[in-house]
């Protein structure tokens, strides 16, 4: 399931739904991503988070079907904020439910790897000297890159 | 042909959208770009490094052999920060 919106989620009651009324469900493993206060040594204020809305939801659609995929997975969710969000926020919630303990901490880690470098999204970041575009990380192409399949 | 610009490609053009026709011999991605580039100072500062822009040919993300035609909707746009 993808939800991309500008609220807040509640980490435990999402948790919560994943795993209700499937009793196939093992294990839930989840990932949250926060907006942190300093970047590159330098402070930050804020962060606005832009996309692509007519594209952002079947981006990740592409991402969950590709995690479905690989693994045997019971449930997918990922939620993603946009808008202006401030230290302490939180940004993304991955979260993969499964039988057994290892599908789900893999496919989460892909889901989160894999979104880093697809999902149309674009960090601008407000620090005391003005703002500036957040630049893509070659280590965050790497970390997708372990998970290609050879 | 309708074009779509975002995060710091659409601030250095100076707009999100717009929709342009371009002339007949521009069949791709990459032609299209370097037609963009000739519009004027503000697209070429954008376009300049090609190795930082991305594109989305309705909505499915493209290499610059792609092809585009009248119609398409077009979005360039620099590598991804999500997450």
């Amino acid at each position: 399931m993808i939800r991309v919106q500008r609220e807040d989620f509640d980490v435990g009651a999402e948790l919560n739904k994943l795993g209700e009324g499937n009793l196939r469900v093992g294990g839930i493993v989840s990932f949250v991503g926060l907006v942190r206060d300093v970047a590159g040594g330098e402070k930050i204020t804020a962060m606005t988070l832009e996309h692509y809305p007519a594209m952002t939801e079947k981006a990740l659609a592409d991402i969950e079907a590709e995690a479905r995929r690989r693994w045997p997975l019971e449930a997918c969710l990922i939620i993603h904020r946009f808008g202006r969000l401030e230290p302490g926020d939180r940004i993304v919630l991955v979260a993969t439910s499964s039988a057994h303990r290892d599908a789900a901490f893999e496919s989460c880690h892909f889901l989160i790897d894999w979104l880093k470098t697809r999902a149309p999204f674009w960090k601008l970041e407000e620090t005391p000297d003005g703002e500036r575009w957040v630049e893509a990380q070659a280590s965050d192409d790497r970390a997708a890159q372990r998970w290609s399949e050879e | 042909m309708r074009l779509l610009y975002f995060a710091w490609l659409r601030t250095r053009i100076g707009k999100a959208e717009e929709t342009v026709e371009p002339p007949r011999e521009v069949v791709t991605v990459a032609a299209l770009v370097e037609w963009l580039k000739g519009r004027g100072p503000n697209f070429a500062e954008a376009l300049k490094n090609a190795k930082l822009v991305r594109v989305a040919v309705n909505r499915e993300y493209v290499t610059w052999d792609h092809p585009v035609a009248p119609g398409d909707e077009v979005a360039l746009f620099p590598p991804v920060t999500g997450g």
